[in-house]
């Protein structure tokens, strides 16, 4: 019955959407190859704007920026999985006990409190405790609001696991930690890289929080750009745009190629 | 996996004498460097302002005061009520709604498009929706922003096939704020109406359309109320990042489209900022969130108990 799932209008909205979240991206892809200096007029196909960003006057700022980037995201999303992991344990196969519907709001918040109010918070709280801003500000600051994207997909995955396979191996008397390393981290793996990935986007594509909390001097990629932007969008903002896209793209075939060895193996 | 039923019950795996250690740095890092800094930024807002930027530890109702009340130039006349915040605020909450419900529009039907795909296909839809989601904000409001520029592509195309003579001033409007919040949270009210319609069963339209009921009859009578949640989760999801947005309003908007997010943005910078009253605007912004996620939870424990 084909009937009952189709309505006249919907396919046309649908390719509507799909038109819409792509084509800035993709005019931005297609200007970042433009040989001209002028963004509004196409000088033939070029490099060059790639070549400006690694080379060009404003390398040294966005390769900084892009070092600060790239490791804040590494040891923020690694420091919210090993947190997330050792919470989707106690949330999902500690049984019940007081306060979990309490953690479980903790753990969402940083969905809850608008951006902007994280922002404020972090920036007051620094400030009164004297902690000078700068690098391990803005990793604290994502740190924490790493955990709840990198949780939710690892407790997801623990919550389809069966306790049997561990309570196999403890019968054969492995130890807790034994069954832990060898049966249950390997089935949880797919839900910690997803949780892991999720994170690691989350983080790099942060900019209000980052913004707030930085402190002058210091640049993360998206303020950088931001930075840049607020003179004009340049050629070179379209190339760097360009190469983040690829690596937001990445991702995502990563993690969905992760998600599909994850259903194969949960049979 | 079908017909499995996960019983995590955790017994006898021996991490219920862990649970404390287990949750303690999740207690530690969002206790310490989430719900502390909001109950001191609720301090802040109830303290007196330093012309630097920053605060004098002396408590006032001062921020509030300038927020809601209009004094006179010198502070001596009778208070009457001030509305350029007010306005702000109300100018968020208008654009946020109007970007949810045009999410909501296009969203609905592209949804529920993808979820009546063979999987094959759906599992291609699903990828493309999910990418943008996960390219940085800041890039696609700025990609946004080049597309309707002035000078820029959206402008010459509609030009040279005759359908406009001027360009049409789109950037530093409110339709471009619009248009940027509803381009930023667009899959996130795809993404939930889909899970909702994916778990529909159709029979339930099959029943309908036997008793004659006609496909728009049917969706308004049967489909929308079952993928209700759904569709709340997605204007949700849309409404509460947009209320507080900052990108869209700061680079596609001008001085008459300022949002909650610049207002709050401006007190902090330097020293014509106003710290006590940036905290006390992102008090009031937090406390309109919290009272649509009362509502939302309310209204989501009401559909369990039917």
């Amino acid at each position: 019955m084909k009937g009952v799932r189709h309505y006249p209008g919907f396919l046309p909205m649908a390719v509507a959407c799909l038109i819409i979240l792509y084509a800035p991206l993709i005019v931005v892809m297609i200007y970042s190859f433009n040989g001209s200096t002028s963004i509004t007029t196409w000088g033939g196909f070029s490099w060059r704007w790639y070549a400006d960003v690694f080379t060009g006057p404003e390398a040294p700022r966005f390769k900084a920026a892009a070092w600060n980037s790239i490791t804040i995201a590494v040891l923020a999303a690694t420091t919210a999985t090993a947190i997330a992991v050792a919470a989707s344990l106690a949330m999902i196969r500690g049984g019940r006990f007081r306060g979990k519907s309490a953690t479980f709001a903790l753990i969402n918040l940083p969905l809850m409190v608008p951006e902007i109010v994280v922002a404020v918070a972090c920036l007051i709280f620094f400030t009164t405790i004297g902690l000078t801003t700068g690098y391990l500000t803005i990793l604290i600051a994502h740190i924490t609001f790493c955990i709840p994207f990198a949780y939710l997909p690892i407790a997801a995955r623990l919550q389809g696991i069966e306790d049997t396979y561990e309570q196999a191996a403890r019968d054969l008397y492995a130890s807790r930690a034994q069954a832990f390393r060898l049966i249950l981290l390997p089935l949880m793996m797919p839900g910690i890289l997803s949780g892991f990935l999720l994170a690691f986007i989350i983080s790099l594509d942060d900019f209000i929080i980052t913004n707030f909390v930085k402190g002058a001097g210091m640049e993360t990629l998206p303020t950088a750009i931001f930075g840049s932007v607020k003179q004009g969008i340049k050629p070179n903002i379209m190339a760097i745009s360009t190469m983040m896209l690829a690596v937001s793209v990445i991702f995502v075939t990563l993690s969905y190629l992760v998600n599909r060895i994850g259903q194969r193996t949960r049979a | 996996m079908a017909g499995m039923t996960p019983t995590p019950k955790g017994n006898g795996t021996g991490y219920r004498s862990l649970v404390g250690p287990l949750l303690l740095p999740t207690w530690v890092v969002i206790g310490i460097f989430l719900v502390l800094p909001v109950a001191l930024m609720a301090v802040y807002s109830f303290l007196t302002k330093e012309f630097r930027g920053g605060v004098i530890w002396d408590f006032t109702l001062a921020a509030y005061d300038q927020f809601f009340l209009n004094r006179g130039l010198f502070g001596d006349e009778p208070p009457t009520l001030e509305w350029t915040y007010i306005t702000i605020f109300w100018r968020s909450i208008w654009q946020a709604a109007l970007a949810t419900l045009i999410c909501l529009i296009v969203g609905f039907p592209t949804a529920w498009f993808i979820a009546t795909r063979p999987p094959k296909a759906r599992a291609i839809w699903l990828f493309l929706v999910t990418i943008p989601y996960w390219v940085n904000l800041l890039i696609r409001t700025v990609s946004l922003k080049f597309l309707i520029r002035e000078n820029g592509p959206l402008n010459e195309s509609l030009m040279s096939i005759g359908l406009i003579t001027d360009p049409l001033p789109l950037v530093n409007t409110n339709l471009a704020v619009q248009l940027g919040l509803f381009y930023s949270y667009l899959p996130f009210m795809v993404l939930p109406i889909y899970a909702a319609v994916e778990r529909y069963n159709f029979a339930l339209s099959e029943a309908a359309a036997d008793l004659y009921a006609s496909r728009w009859v049917t969706l308004r009578e049967i489909v929308l109320p079952v993928v209700k949640p759904g569709i709340i989760a997605g204007c949700i999801l849309v409404f509460v990042p947009s209320l507080g947005a900052f990108l869209a309003p700061d680079l596609l908007g001008g001085a008459k489209t300022f949002m909650i997010g610049s207002l709050i943005d401006e007190q902090f910078r330097g020293s014509q900022g106003n710290w006590p009253f940036g905290a006390a605007a992102a008090m009031i912004l937090m406390t309109l969130v919290l009272i649509v996620l009362m509502i939302y939870a309310r209204a989501q424990t009401k559909g369990e108990a039917r």
